[in-house]
């Protein structure tokens, strides 16, 4: 009984089927926005889904003198850590009182396996433009990460130095979002700088450059294999936003979430559409003095309460 | 399962492009129709940067001695079911470069051509009317 009902949660609610399928809506939607903003009609609503089938019904080339397993685990990481993270974000917002120590150290690191997915896939699959791919999503991974795990520090600082993700949530449920504060504020706007680096979203695409290295790590990557990645993309794409309200701004386990999850999409829509891509160089820079500083201001501010 | 495989191609023909020794005039009307005027979104028409993606071709230019290995080898490297799709009249037959020594002879001696479209270049309009005609062909 117990079995089946993680399996449930896993595959079905709120795992892997459902974040898939909504994510890819939220692809949509990324996509029809930005079309609007080109002044263009774009994608009809069906685009992501019809665009994700037939890469699954297509040919899956791996290339010759590859490492076959590495090149199919590559994708598949991500996913997996995506449906995992979709399962412990939803059942920490419904019923806050099932955390345990340290889950929000478990989610960080589940964070991190994308772009880990997304290294071992692309430098496994032995083509130059992707290698080139890999050297900019590690070294945009060690950018964006030190402000992401500070922002972080400063909400479990907020939260009176609870660690459990279910009690980050309670505490503000009962003393109001962190949001609302000096502190709180600087964190998401680091936040959200980083989930732009982490979906590799202009000004942050530097690892897909398409006009520069054509796709990156995914040059390779045909039928299935690339629409695994698709697809983590667009989960991520759904649950980053979410990750940032359930931290920030009091958890989504009411209405009020659906219009404030909608606010923070079509704000990272227009942080991309309104910018260009930063060099690989700039990234670096821009992360590590000018978000770190700002970060770390906040995890002062913080400190003393504000 | 073979329809929703042919639903998926038509809803969504990611085009790669490939210049094989075109005068660029093809080229420069095929970024045309991904520009915010034509739009070629709405039918989930992308361009894409690497052949693996790819699911047509848009082939411009005469074919020659030193074009058609990479045409071949970018035909290959395509995953199947893929389109090819002829840009240009230089497509449909070499006209005056006939008698040129370093000219092939045309495409389909090589690679089997889905739709051919006219044109030296062919309007926007037209090269969306040829990809519709392909795809209804399918």
């Amino acid at each position: 009984m117990n079995i089946a009902r993680m399996l449930f949660s896993f595959v079905v609610f709120p795992g892997f089927i459902f974040s898939a399928v909504v994510g890819l809506l939220i692809t949509w939607i990324d996509r029809k926005v930005t079309a609007r903003i080109h002044w263009r009609v774009g994608p009809p609503w069906f685009q992501p889904y019809a665009d994700f089938l037939k890469l699954l019904l297509k040919e899956t080339i791996i290339p010759e003198g590859s490492s076959k397993t590495l090149f199919l685990l590559g994708p598949l990481l991500g996913l997996v850590a995506m449906s995992i993270f979709a399962v412990m974000l939803f059942s920490m917002n419904f019923y806050p009182t099932s955390t345990f120590v340290g889950d929000l150290i478990v989610i960080i690191y589940l964070l991190a396996l994308p772009p880990i997915g997304i290294i071992i896939g692309g430098s496994a699959s032995k083509n130059p433009l992707a290698s080139v791919g890999v050297s900019r999503e590690m070294t945009q991974y060690f950018a964006y990460e030190l402000p992401f795990l500070i922002s972080m520090a400063v909400i479990i600082l907020k939260a009176g130095g609870r660690i459990r993700f279910g009690d980050i949530i309670l505490v503000q449920q009962a003393q109001g979002p962190f949001l609302y504060s000096l502190s709180g504020v600087i964190a998401a706007i680091v936040f959200l700088l980083s989930t732009q680096a982490k979906l590799s979203f202009i000004p942050f695409d530097i690892p897909e450059a398409e006009q520069e290295i054509m796709a990156g790590p995914y040059i390779e990557y045909s039928g299935v294999a690339l629409a695994m990645y698709k697809l983590t993309r667009a989960m991520m794409f759904f649950l980053l936003p979410l990750f940032l309200i359930s931290l920030l701004w009091g958890g989504f386990a009411n209405w009020w979430a659906i219009l404030k999850f909608l606010l923070i999409v079509v704000l990272i829509i227009l942080i991309k559409n309104t910018n260009p891509r930063l060099r690989i160089d700039q990234a670096l820079k821009f992360f590590w003095t000018g978000i770190g500083i700002l970060a770390f201001i906040g995890l002062v501010l913080a400190f003393y309460g504000l | 399962m073979a329809n929703a495989k042919l639903w998926g191609l038509k809803k969504s023909p990611w085009v790669f492009h490939v210049a094989a020794a075109s005068c660029n005039n093809c080229d420069i009307e095929i970024l045309d129709i991904l520009t915010p005027r034509w739009d070629v979104e709405r039918f989930g028409i992308v361009l894409v940067g690497s052949p693996r993606h790819a699911d047509a071709l848009l082939v411009t230019g005469v074919l020659n001695r030193k074009s058609l290995p990479r045409v071949l080898r970018v035909f290959e490297q395509t995953p199947k079911p893929c389109l090819v799709i002829g840009v240009g009249t230089c497509t449909c037959h070499p006209h005056i470069f006939e008698p040129s020594y370093n000219v092939v002879g045309p495409y389909d001696k090589h690679i089997p051509v889905d739709v051919y479209i006219p044109g030296c270049p062919p309007k926007p309009e037209a090269i969306i009317l040829g990809v519709v005609k392909a795809l209804k062909r399918l």
